[in-house]
């Protein structure tokens, strides 16, 4: 074979291993971007962001469909104030947020202190009631362990395990 | 009118894409760059095709795809990446090892002995040995928490494994490190496998203790020491690379198992207060053990003094040194230049052969490939949720960066040479064994990782839209 042919043949083996290279960083690329839409099911561990599923900035690929918002001038977000999750917001939209370590639960603690179903915020008549689902460690409103259903308003802040939660606008 | 059987307010979910159509683009991709490279190493030293090399591509090429194809039915949902990567290495490195048997046939001819057989059929099979083992793995390991119940038993299996080497009439050294056993005719590397089973052990130990772990006892110039009694495991960890330093002189296999200990603790605690610990443990305890045994000795002063006698023990880095010098930024093309003359290049300098034969800039894009691969480990364990899994592929990822890391770095004499093979690349069974093992266990963490709960589908899978 020529000298010639040799030194492109050479090159090519160059240009393609790192044209092997790009291309596996152009799939990983894509594949930190994908997990947006795919967090309720593999969220972060610490400093992950579990956006509710019916997330209105994250619409379902599946069946796209914008979620009505309870009312006007209503709480819009629940945030993580403290905790590991700290930074964590997930609009609200029409459905139940479910908090726990459980991995279908909409804000999926990594917590020792919460019990996989430890508390479930839901609309009732237009406001959002949050209910201790029988958790070990109780769900806690300050300094007082709720025992029924309660309904939360903007500021108020919830404590689950060492999480703690508010509702903003 | 249409009925769902889901109530309206139940949460859509989302589908996880699986991507095994990247991954097979991947791999094609990785097959061709191999192929190419094979192809050129027969033309450049033989100026034809070699009888064999239609039939080791074929092979290898089926081989890999038959195990992309079973980690569909099996892995559905592991990442797309680490197969590939994984691969594209061991095919260059089968490439490279090719080179090298041409090489020494060549030199057979020339010299009238008898042309030695290719280590590249035995390193295919090793290869099929390995993919083999790697599907058992994901055959038989359908839940990788499985694997936390064996966290004490893998202690034990890792040490036995680790010490072996040092029986007497079992173990076996070549160059001053007695870092394998001979049974029968095989010689084996048990440090390979220890590496994969003491991370088992590691992940499965920390996701239990690593609460008290982080605990922090005093604070001194900022540092948070942890408490004395949880210094505990990083002592062991220390006595027994200590151990490995001493009675096999390895300084490689050491390292890497005191980083593994050390690293993997920092991940499971968050407190750097462990990276300083280890430091300093390692450091100091080198530093003994180079004041006290003369076999240390005699390796550090050869890492740091490697041309004050070129021709006799430091040939090896000497003229790995000059192989690299020699490639320069592209090398001198795969199969023009001279990396036979590096003693155990197929093994031990491989880096150094390709640094040689595809330069600076192909070295680099292979070191892409393993950052690559420890990046895709490291991801692995940030996305699942369950501390052991985690810890298990963080451990399987820092184990391939600090291999190649020590491997790289003793070729390029950034830090002593010792006697540990590149993963995937080197010529050797026990090394790609482990390593396969190791990707399948990262293939399952993330597989299950990704997979969505069954009884999280519903809205496609079992929602039944009626019209009537």
């Amino acid at each position: 074979m020529s000298e010639l042919a040799l030194t492109l043949l050479r090159l090519t083996f160059l240009v393609l291993l790192w044209v092997l290279v790009l291309v596996t960083v152009l799939v990983l690329r894509r594949d930190l971007k994908a997990p947006r839409d795919a967090r309720p099911l593999a969220p972060a561990r610490g400093g992950g962001l579990p956006p509710a599923p019916t997330a209105p900035a994250a619409p379902a690929p599946v069946k796209p469909r914008k979620p009505a918002r309870a009312r006007r001038g209503g709480p819009g977000s629940l945030a993580v104030v403290e905790g590991p999750l700290t930074g964590t917001v997930i609009p609200l939209g029409t459905a139940p947020v479910t908090i726990g370590r459980a991995a279908d639960s909409t804000l999926v603690l990594d917590d020792e202190y919460a019990s996989n179903n430890h508390a479930r915020l839901a609309l009732v008549d237009g406001r959002w009631v949050v209910q201790d689902l029988g958790s070990t460690n109780g769900t806690w409103i300050g300094r007082t362990r709720l025992t029924a259903p309660t309904e939360l308003t903007v500021g108020q802040q919830v404590r689950v395990g060492r999480t703690t939660l508010e509702l903003r606008k | 009118m249409t009925i769902t059987a889901a109530p309206p307010t139940a949460p859509a979910r989302y589908r996880q894409p699986k991507r095994r159509g990247a991954e097979l683009g991947l791999l094609v991709l990785g097959f061709v760059v191999a192929a190419i490279g094979y192809v050129q190493v027969d033309f450049a030293v033989l100026g034809e095709l070699d009888t064999t090399t239609v039939r080791v591509l074929g092979v290898a090429g089926v081989m890999v795809l038959v195990v992309h194809l079973l980690v569909r039915v099996f892995a559905p949902y592991a990442d797309p990446i680490v197969l590939p990567v994984a691969a594209t290495l061991n095919l260059l490195g089968l490439t490279m090892i090719h080179r090298l048997d041409l090489a020494d046939a060549r030199r057979a001819a020339q010299s009238g002995g008898a042309v030695p057989s290719p280590d590249v059929s035995s390193q295919l099979t090793w290869t099929g040995l390995g993919l083999l083992l790697a599907v058992l793995v994901l055959l038989v390991v359908r839940d990788h928490r499985r694997l936390q119940r064996f966290t004490y038993t893998s202690l034990l299996a890792g040490i036995v494994l680790l010490l072996l080497p040092l029986v007497p009439g079992l173990g076996y050294g070549v160059r001053g490190a007695t870092l394998w056993i001979r049974l029968g005719g095989y010689t084996f590397q048990p440090g390979e496998l220890a590496k994969i089973v003491l991370t088992v052990f590691f992940a499965g130990y920390l996701s239990m203790k690593r609460d008290s772990l982080a605990l922090v006892r005093s604070k001194v110039l900022g540092l948070e020491l942890p408490r004395g009694r949880d210094l505990g495991p990083l002592l062991v960890a220390w006595v027994v690379s200590l151990a490995i330093l001493v009675f096999e002189t390895d300084l490689g296999t050491s390292l890497l198992f005191f980083g593994l200990a050390v690293c993997l603790l920092y991940v499971a605690t968050q407190r750097r207060s462990w990276l300083v610990l280890g430091t300093v443990l390692f450091l100091s305890g080198a530093a003994l053990a180079y004041a006290a045994f003369g076999h240390v000795r005699l390796r550090f002063d050869l890492w740091l003094h490697p041309f004050d006698d070129p021709s006799g023990a430091g040939y090896q880095i000497v003229q790995s040194l000059y192989g690299l010098a020699s490639g320069g930024l592209f090398g001198s093309g795969l199969g023009q230049g001279y990396p036979q003359l590096v003693p155990f290049a197929k093994s031990d300098f491989i880096v150094a052969a390709f640094g040689e034969e595809i330069g600076l800039a192909g070295l680099f894009a292979m070191l892409m490939l393993y950052a690559i691969l420890v990046q895709r480990g490291f991801r692995i364990a940030v996305a699942c949720r369950d501390p052991f899994g985690s810890l298990l592929a963080a451990g399987l990822a820092i184990v391939t960066a600090l291999q190649v890391f020590i491997v790289v770095g003793g070729v390029t004499r950034l830090i002593p040479l010792t006697g540990l093979t590149t993963p995937f690349l080197s010529q050797g069974g026990s090394s790609l064994v482990a390593n396969w093992i190791a990707v399948a266990l990262l293939l399952r963490v993330s597989d299950n990782t990704r997979r969505p709960d069954p009884s999280l589908l519903p809205d496609d899978a079992r929602t039944q839209v009626v019209r009537l």
